[in-house]
């Protein structure tokens, strides 16, 4: 498969190319933001809010553990709903730009 | 006193077979892997034969180091909740990971992440930089693991420290100089399926001592104790250091090399996508199963005993291990904790020997004309010195306290390669001077904060107070690093570097080109 040149720059400028990186960009920041505000709010309620962890929900047990397993179960999921938008919408959209470059 | 009855220091007969099999398993492994690394791409890369779901395996074993799964058991069993601080913070870089990096790492690519920061700016200076910058974490990685590895199999098997470190060493330059990265990566499968299981079925061993309930755990390290283990302590005092703590450990796993290396590995950006996805599933798992490993030490083994082994703790999982399910199960255990230190050693060897012989030698040296076979050849002179290396610093650091070297590597990831690796990936403006200035910004100013820090200024110097009040310079030096090299680029107009960058989006975006 080769590239053809005539269409490379054609391709770069076009509405669809600059929309995928757009949206790239828009889902992949939008998420790095949501960890980013949830994992330093942990921080910071550990760095000045100690109390809010320490909230009691049983006789014993804190707020701070189902929290702390709930980030971790968070981030995780996170990755997933990445996983799943580029699988069924980023790939499909590449697929297609891909096609429009290369020679079969 | 609480006394117990314990066989940890003694030679275990289960321990040394099973660790035994483990190395005659993993170096058949090499012998075949050895057949099928002949050329750079065999030897870096694996051919980029692994799939995703097996780099996802690969990275989790990559990541999961005896630190992570004795360290911070260790923690939580003497400090309770405030340790759990770095299960989580160790996890929640993984999706950053996948977000920023993953993806244009793999289509950029080809064997070292310099390879994406040098992408489209002059070869020379970056990639010089570059090294730097991931020499520095992979050494000082490399101290913490070999000097661990050291007193914890002296402490298990009652071998010499010397000899310990002498065999790790000789092992893991066996994986990596005859296999290289094929074997690498089945060695950390191989590892993270034995650590999984193993520290599955410790978790399990202990539920049932609680009618396999997790919460009455909790409720019972609360009662022998205080309720204070459930909540967040004095162990984080100063707020400043609680942020940059989270900051080295949420980047900095996005400028690990050794990680980042991994990804070339797949055939393509979605493989990259996928093994983030199994690697984030299977590493949180893991962190979530040493809340329970780590609690199950303080109620069923106790403080006392945890300490009076080692100060830090780091003995709790293995004498956990020994009170549930004896001492062939501590056997196990053990060796499943020298295999996972066997793994990431070579892990992180072979990312140093490909920065020397693909960044430097080939790169700068030889400004990238070298034939195939000179380079392999290279690269594996360059995993003989990176080896030895390891092994006479693991000789010379003897005793040493070393735990802070995780966090200056974390420190150094975090504000050097990822600032430099982010930058290149998503701006358009960033020039070779920029990428200079931000990496020696961002090592340097780590590195001297850290010798200026209560950890080594106060712990090991014994000076009387720090110069720097921070335990963890992250937050200055990662900030700086930043804004220097956007400082830096702002200034030295690169035309060349930035008209690259609109041809090198086929690439990052659509993977046309990528190797």
């Amino acid at each position: 498969m080769g590239i053809k040149p005539e269409r490379v720059k054609e391709i770069l400028q076009s509405p669809q190319f600059k929309n995928l990186v757009q949206q790239r960009l828009t889902v992949s920041i939008s998420l790095t933001i949501i960890m980013l505000v949830v994992y330093f709010g942990f921080i910071l309620s550990i760095a000045f809010y100690k109390e809010f962890l320490s909230i009691k929900i049983g006789e014993h047990l804190t707020l701070g553990l189902p929290i702390g397993i709930g980030l971790i179960i968070f981030a995780w999921l996170l990755t997933g709903f990445y996983i799943r938008w580029a699988n069924r919408k980023y790939d499909k959209a590449v697929r297609e730009l891909r096609n429009e470059v290369l020679e079969n | 006193m609480e006394t117990i009855q314990t066989t940890l220091g003694q030679v275990n007969i289960a321990s040394i077979i099973i660790f035994f099999l483990f190395v005659a398993v993993t170096l058949s492994i090499t012998y075949w892997a050895a057949k099928k690394t002949k050329t750079t791409s065999e030897f870096y890369a694996a051919d980029r034969s692994i799939s995703g779901f097996q780099n996802g395996l690969a990275l989790a074993g990559d990541y999961m180091s005896a630190a992570s799964f004795l360290g911070i058991a260790g923690m939580v069993s003497l400090k309770g909740y405030d340790g759990l601080i770095y299960s989580i913070g160790f996890l929640v870089g993984w999706p950053l990971v996948m977000f920023l990096i993953a993806e244009p790492l793999r289509n950029l690519g080809k064997f070292t992440f310099a390879d994406v920061v040098a992408y489209r700016l002059k070869q020379k200076p970056v990639r010089i930089a570059s090294s730097v910058g991931s020499l520095m974490t992979i050494i000082f990685y490399l101290i913490a693991q070999m000097v661990g590895a050291g007193s914890l199999i002296h402490i298990l098997f009652g071998f010499p420290y010397e000899i310990a470190i002498i065999i790790v060493g000789l092992v893991m330059i066996a994986y990596v100089l005859f296999g290289g990265m094929l074997a690498t990566t089945w060695v950390q499968i191989i590892k993270a399926v034995l650590l999984l299981s193993g520290a599955t079925f410790l978790v399990i061993m202990t539920l049932a001592q609680f009618g396999m309930n997790p919460i009455s755990l909790f409720e019972y390290a609360a009662k022998k104790y205080s309720d204070a283990v459930l909540s967040p302590g004095g162990f984080v005092t100063n707020p400043w250091d609680a942020i940059s703590l989270g900051i080295a450990l949420i980047l900095g796993t996005a400028g690990l090399p050794h990680i980042l290396m991994r990804f070339f590995t797949v055939p393509d950006a979605r493989q990259a996508r996928k093994s983030v996805f199994v690697a984030t599933g299977l590493i949180g798992y893991f962190y979530i199963l040493t809340f329970f490993i780590g609690f199950g030490a303080m109620v069923l083994v106790g403080q006392n005993i945890i300490s009076s082994f080692d100060k830090g703790g780091n003995m709790a999982a293995l004498l956990l291990a020994e009170s549930v399910g004896g001492q062939f199960f501590l056997g196990f255990i053990a060796a499943v904790a020298f295999a996972t230190i066997l793994a990431v050693v070579a892990g992180l060897t072979l990312s140093g020997a490909s920065t020397l012989s693909h960044d430097l030698y080939v790169n700068v040296i030889k400004k990238g004309k070298t034939d195939e076979a000179g380079e392999v050849k290279v690269a594996r002179i360059a995993t003989l010195i990176i080896g030895t290396l390891a092994i006479f610093l693991g000789l010379v650091f003897k005793g040493q306290n070393v735990a802070f070297m995780v966090g200056l590597a974390f420190a150094i990831a975090a504000s050097a390669n990822f600032p430099s690796l982010l930058l290149s990936i998503i701006w358009k403006k960033f020039t070779t001077k920029g990428a200079v200035a931000s990496i020696i910004t961002g090592s340097g100013l780590a590195v001297i904060l850290i010798i200026f820090s209560p950890t080594v200024w106060v712990d090991i110097f014994q000076n009387p107070e720090a110069l720097f009040g921070l335990k963890n310079p992250a937050i200055i030096s990662m900030t700086a690093s930043f804004l220097i090299g956007i400082i830096v680029s702002l200034l030295s107009v690169e035309k060349d570097a930035s008209e690259k960058y609109e041809d090198e989006k086929l690439r990052t975006y659509l993977g046309i080109g990528a190797e």
